[in-house]
């Protein structure tokens, strides 16, 4: 379908998708098998500038917005959403400081992660704060010289592999969410190590690790924007992050799709491709259908955000849960297509119905986004009253 | 450290067509590429580049169409691209070609280091970058597959032979052809492809270039091509059946039989 995207924007994604093709396609499998951080792939993309899509041009950045780097994920996650999740999470590790950091916090990291040399992570989840993220126990206490972070993180895309760490902490811990705060933290700081190696479904080429804090002593220009302010920080940067995961999942479903197609069209069964029986044409119609409703929902939503617009909890919500929960049906309907063949891992969709699970669950299940967007029918209802 | 990169557009192909008039590759209606071997060459020059400043200009001849080649060229990290174009070069053999490009060269001022694939995946002949070298009177290596050192006006490189390698050292500037085992050449960038769109390729022809019209193209070119087609299969080969010994008095025998021993 047309989407009239920009001359920008067609070159963003034609060139992610050679990336994708040339680059992670013949390695995805093995990625996928050994669970192996896709360096080598990082620096591709590196090279192709696509770090620097969602940087701003004065940080030598090419100034895209959300539709841009949803473009990028789409298309990486259409061959291997593990390699499109450790791109994306590098974006989500940068916005903040990016939208509350000050000139100098800028300077001195945007243009080293624009050129791909340092990828970034944000870490908000705690053993005991997945869906209650307000139930963090991270502590960053003021002390002479900075903040003393102490606690540990559970779950962190990139942990490990990244340079730079956005942290929400406590700096007031008699205040709950309202005395959370973010903070920069850089890999090596003494006191700052990491836990094993998360061993995951899918998603595998990405790593999953928990950072830990022990008398971590940063200095207090790390802090980003004001103290308390890190909970709305987070959640605001997660209504803009959120279509990002939508894509992924559309990247998903795509790839799902096409492998399906690719497989009804060859496979012969009763003397005829098994595309020509109306049970197996019903089923990929379907997933097209849903494919396509679900990336215009994306697309319209991260338009939606790069208008400016400043309530964007709805759109980004229903882009995510919609494409994630399609995500899921059309990868576990592409292994159905594809039957005994689809369920071994010589052929791509096992790995893709694997891949699509995560996008369900995190940057808020799909059941808290539900109900956070149930939150928004009430308010308007009661404002209409 | 300023660097010439030339290339060549060639079809896209292995399904090529002969003009049966002319005896040259019709270009009309296939997709057209840069010869495969000229990426090696684009992405050494980008490297040189990147190691030691400077800037890589990527020369072409070619049809007004070889300018998509330049502008990808340009995308993959080259400065800019020159496109020396004009009916009357059509038709040019690997001797007025390589005189057009020395003209073009000798043109665009100081340089370092020439560098050229090591021959067109559809001419094939591996001449163009030797005669180049030859008309400046530049030193010239061929088939390099790796630049082990650039210092004090001088290069120290490894060429392929057949059975393993040899370290050759030159002054610069020279001229170098390269091979596959090089490098691997990297994909576009964003930024690139920006640049590579917004670039302006200037179009040098006879009269830009000031040179003799009868040194261009067909009636600049030593050679003509007679005849193109695809070599008849000779010879098969045969199979002796039987007892091991049987077959090997059969061969034995074929073989005096045919004066060879």
């Amino acid at each position: 379908m047309e989407y009239f995207f920009t001359e920008e924007q067609q070159t963003i994604k034609s060139l992610a998708r050679k990336i994708a093709e040339e680059r992670v396609l013949p390695v995805r499998a093995e990625l996928d098998e050994r669970e192996e951080f896709p360096w080598a792939i990082i620096k591709d993309l590196a090279e192709a500038d696509m770090f620097r899509v969602f940087v701003p041009e004065e940080y030598e950045g090419l100034g895209g917005g959300c539709l841009e780097l949803c473009l990028v994920v789409e298309e990486l996650s259409r061959v291997c959403s593990g390699v499109a999740v450790t791109y994306a999470a590098s974006a989500l590790g940068s916005f903040t400081v990016m939208e509350y950091g000050t000139e100098a916090q800028k300077r001195k990291y945007l243009p080293d992660i624009a050129a791909g040399k340092k990828l970034t992570a944000f870490a908000i989840s705690e053993a005991t704060a997945g869906s209650d993220a307000s139930a963090i126990k991270m502590t960053a206490d003021k002390v002479e010289g900075g903040y003393l972070l102490n606690g540990t993180k559970q779950f962190i895309t990139n942990g490990g592999e990244a340079e730079l760490y956005t942290v929400i902490a406590l700096t007031d811990r008699t205040r709950g969410a309202r005395g959370a705060s973010a903070i920069l933290v850089e890999k090596g700081t003494p006191g700052f190590t990491f836990g094993k190696k998360e061993k995951k479904m899918g998603i595998r080429a990405s790593a999953t690790r928990e950072l830990i804090f022990r008398n971590c002593l940063v200095p207090e220009e790390n802090l980003i924007g004001k103290p308390g302010l890190g909970f709305i920080q987070a959640m605001r940067l997660f209504d803009r992050s959120r279509p990002g995961i939508g894509a992924q999942a559309v990247g998903i479903a795509q790839g799902a799709l096409e492998a399906a197609v690719d497989y009804a069209q060859q496979r012969v069964q009763f003397g005829h491709p098994i595309i020509s029986l109306p049970v197996v044409q019903d089923i990929l119609a379907e997933m097209a259908i849903q494919v396509e409703a679900a990336r215009a929902l994306v697309y319209a939503a991260a338009r939606t955000i790069d208008s400016g617009a400043r309530k964007i909890t709805e759109a980004s919500a229903m882009a995510k849960v919609f494409a994630s929960d399609v995500a899921m049906k059309v990868t576990t309907d592409a292994v159905q297509v594809c039957g005994g063949t689809g369920y071994m891992k010589d052929y791509p969709v096992e790995k893709m119905m694997r891949d699509a699970k995560i996008t369900q669950i995190y940057e808020g299940a799909n059941q808290i986004l539900r109900n956070a967007i149930a939150v928004e029918l009430r308010k308007r209802k009661a404002r209409t009253e | 450290m300023n660097i010439v990169v030339c290339l060549k557009q060639v079809p896209g192909t292995t399904q090529v067509k002969i003009d049966p008039e002319t005896n040259t590759l019709i270009r009309q209606g296939i997709e057209n590429i840069i010869n495969p071997f000229d990426t090696y060459a684009i992405e050494e020059g980008v490297r040189l580049k990147e190691r030691f400043g400077g800037k890589v200009t990527a020369v072409s001849m070619g049809p007004p169409q070889a300018e998509a080649a330049l502008r990808e060229a340009i995308s993959l990290g080259a400065d800019e691209g020159v496109l020396l174009s004009d009916p009357a070069f059509a038709g040019a053999d690997t001797w007025a070609t390589s005189h057009t490009l020395s003209v073009a060269i000798r043109r665009l001022g100081q340089y370092d280091l020439i560098v050229c694939g090591r021959q067109t995946l559809d001419g094939d002949t591996g001449q163009v970058g030797p005669q180049l070298a030859e008309m400046l009177a530049l030193p010239f290596v061929a088939y390099v597959s790796q630049i082990e050192k650039i210092a004090d006006g001088a290069m120290r490189v490894r060429r392929m032979v057949e059975d393993g390698y040899e370290v050759m050292e030159s002054p610069l500037p020279a001229l170098i052809t390269v091979v596959k085992e090089i490098n691997t050449p990297r994909l576009p960038s964003l930024r690139g492809l920006a640049r590579s769109k917004s670039a302006t390729i200037p179009v040098w022809g006879v009269k830009e270039l000031d040179m003799n019209p009868s040194l261009v193209g067909l009636s600049g070119s030593f050679t003509r091509v007679i005849r193109i087609f695809s070599p008849q299969r000779v010879g098969r080969g045969e199979i002796f059946q039987g007892e091991l010994e049987n077959q090997v008095d059969c061969l034995i025998g074929r073989l005096k039989d045919n004066g060879l021993v």
